[in-house]
């Protein structure tokens, strides 16, 4: 009885004290983000207004709620900077998820064809860039693109341009940023599929004279689609509020939506716009949020 | 059957290459004698005798790797609980929100992360600096040291458990003596990736630091934006050196105890 008693004691312990956490710096943030979205920008501190003021009681309560409105919405939906903002993420974020399934891919299905015990290496070197800083690897980017740089040192060594092109500041490097940080995130789940895969199945089409590409296209494809979605999303989904790479790669002239948050917050110090546009983009992530979530739990469940 | 194709060697080639030939060019930049990036002047240790005495890098490095370890051992212990609960604790009630809010932060955009956090801070009126930026990246990574211990403790044999149960030993001892070594290579692995991040952080830290806890990646930040210095250059091979050697004898040492690849699993 009293092992009993001292279980659910414990047990009780160890969701609690990660559910509290979370609710209290996950969740309760994110309802302040929405709140603060409604208010209008004031000069005090905090720069925002309504204040919720609780010492006065329920007229305050009233006149909080009277004063919440939905103007920055308004402004986001009629200022064309905030939709071509949210527009271009989007772009950056599915054209560089498209070519990091074509890089991942090939590597993710290569490693998995090699001897086992190479395998582990090979992994771990796809790993190792992922564990130094984003930060120190695009800045590595900035010097290999930057005007007299390697990349066009090179490129006029081979007679390929005449004179140094301007790489930095342009769309390309934002996409050879975000296709070079992310290929970790791409390549592993694809591997982990592709390792798992039953291989009978592909001697058997073999041996029933499929050719190779069909094989591919009939059996290998369709049977890693978990690890190809799970890639998919984990590339896609942090990639549409990237802040670092477009910041440091790209040109000034088009913010990404990352870009265009941290301006308004420290730039035009309008936390209310700020917070709206933070809400727009997590609905704008939601549906991929959520298929991303059950993927993750039914990967858990079913191993 | 296992033949090793060209096509495939010429893939793994090219990925490896892609992936370290940046960071090698800046490793050889960083020893660049001339103050010109990218003339190069021969060899030389000029830029990294130059950093010990750049006194607040020094310091940003030194609050760095402090916060990077408060941090990490506190998102280990929390994540760790949090993996517990998932796999062990079946259904209790809340049990979904639990989860959304677990995998949520692991591909929630860190500026918006960094906001909302900031904004609690500034609502319930505390001073910013090293603390709250300590809680920011706690809550950021220990949703992965969560799903690093869960993946190892669902092919976990819970007959161990049991039987531990069954000869008298209460539940915290239970833990402590069976379930404990068993998945400690996950926490390790756990603690590792959640010292990484925070140390990795410009984002996060930049909203919710304060006046006293400028961290080396914001430091580096505001040297970098404006253009390449060779004194950044040395720091950020020095950071990539300590990294690189930290995890490949992370994973020999997980090796080397039969637990494979443990870091890896990342």
């Amino acid at each position: 009885m009293k092992r009993q008693q001292g279980r659910s004691f414990w047990q009780s312990l160890v969701v609690r004290i990660p559910y509290a956490w979370l609710l209290a710096f996950f969740l309760v943030p994110f309802l302040i983000v929405l709140k603060i979205s409604l208010s209008q920008t004031a000069i005090a501190q905090p720069p925002y207004e309504p204040v919720l003021d609780l010492a006065a009681g329920w007229p305050g309560v009233k006149a909080f709620f009277a004063a919440l409105s939905l103007d920055n919405y308004v402004l986001i939906g009629s200022d064309p900077l905030y939709l071509l903002s949210y527009m271009k993420s989007v772009e950056i974020a599915a054209f560089s998820t498209l070519i990091l399934l074509f890089i991942g891919y090939p590597i993710a299905y290569a490693i998995a064809r090699m001897p086992r015990r190479w395998q582990a290496v090979l992994v771990l070197l796809v790993v190792l860039p992922f564990w130094t800083s984003l930060l120190i690897r695009i800045y590595a980017w900035m010097n290999i693109l930057q005007h007299d740089g390697p990349l066009n040192q090179v490129l006029m060594a081979l007679s390929i341009v005449k004179e140094p092109q301007a790489w930095l500041a342009t769309d390309t490097a934002i996409y050879i940023g975000v296709v070079y940080s992310y290929l970790p995130f791409m390549v592993l789940p694809l591997y982990a599929t592709l390792e798992k895969l039953d291989e009978s199945h592909r001697e058997a089409a073999a041996d029933l004279g499929c050719p190779r590409w069909k094989i591919f296209w009939l059996i290998t494809l369709p049977l890693s689609s978990s690890g190809l979605l799970a890639g998919v999303l984990l590339c896609f989904i942090p990639i549409v509020g990237e802040f670092v790479i477009p910041d440091l790669l790209g040109g000034s002239q088009s913010p990404m939506i990352g870009q265009t948050i941290w301006t308004e917050f420290f730039g035009n110090k309008d936390w209310p716009a700020a917070s709206a546009v933070a809400v727009v983009l997590v609905c704008l992530l939601v549906t991929p949020i959520v298929i991303y979530q059950n993927q993750a739990m039914q990967a858990l469940e079913r191993e | 059957m296992r033949k090793v194709s060209a096509f495939n060697l010429f893939a793994i080639l090219i990925g490896v290459v892609f992936l370290y030939l940046p960071i090698v060019i800046l490793v050889i930049y960083s020893f660049n004698a001339s103050r010109l990036v990218t003339v190069w002047g021969g060899w030389s240790t000029h830029w990294y005798t130059e950093l010990i005495n750049d006194a607040p890098l020094v310091d940003s490095a030194f609050i760095s790797i402090r916060l990077a370890l408060a941090s990490a051992t506190a998102a280990t212990i929390l994540g760790t609980l949090a993996a517990l609960a998932l796999v062990r604790f079946g259904r209790f009630r809340g049990r979904l929100p639990f989860a959304a809010m677990i995998y949520a932060p692991l591909v929630m955009p860190e500026v918006i992360t960094g906001l909302s956090l900031l904004l609690l801070f500034v609502a319930v009126a505390v001073d910013r600096g090293f603390w709250t930026v300590a809680i920011a990246h706690t809550t950021m990574a220990m949703c992965f040291v969560t799903v690093i211990v869960q993946a190892r403790l669902v092919d976990f044999d819970t007959s161990l458990e049991e039987a531990a149960m069954d000869l008298g030993a209460s539940p915290l001892r239970t833990f402590l003596a069976v379930t404990l070594p068993l998945i400690l290579p996950a926490i390790t692995a756990g603690w590792m990736l959640a010292f990484a991040l925070s140390l990795d952080d410009l984002v996060i830290a930049s909203f919710t630091t304060g006046p006293g806890a400028t961290t080396l990646p914001i430091r580096i930040y505001s040297e970098v934006r404006l253009g390449v210095k060779p004194e950044m250059n040395a720091v950020c091979s020095i950071m990539v050196g300590v990294v690189g050697i930290a995890v490949i004898a992370a994973s020999l040492l997980a090796k080397l105890s039969g637990t494979r690849g443990a870091a890896a699993r990342v």
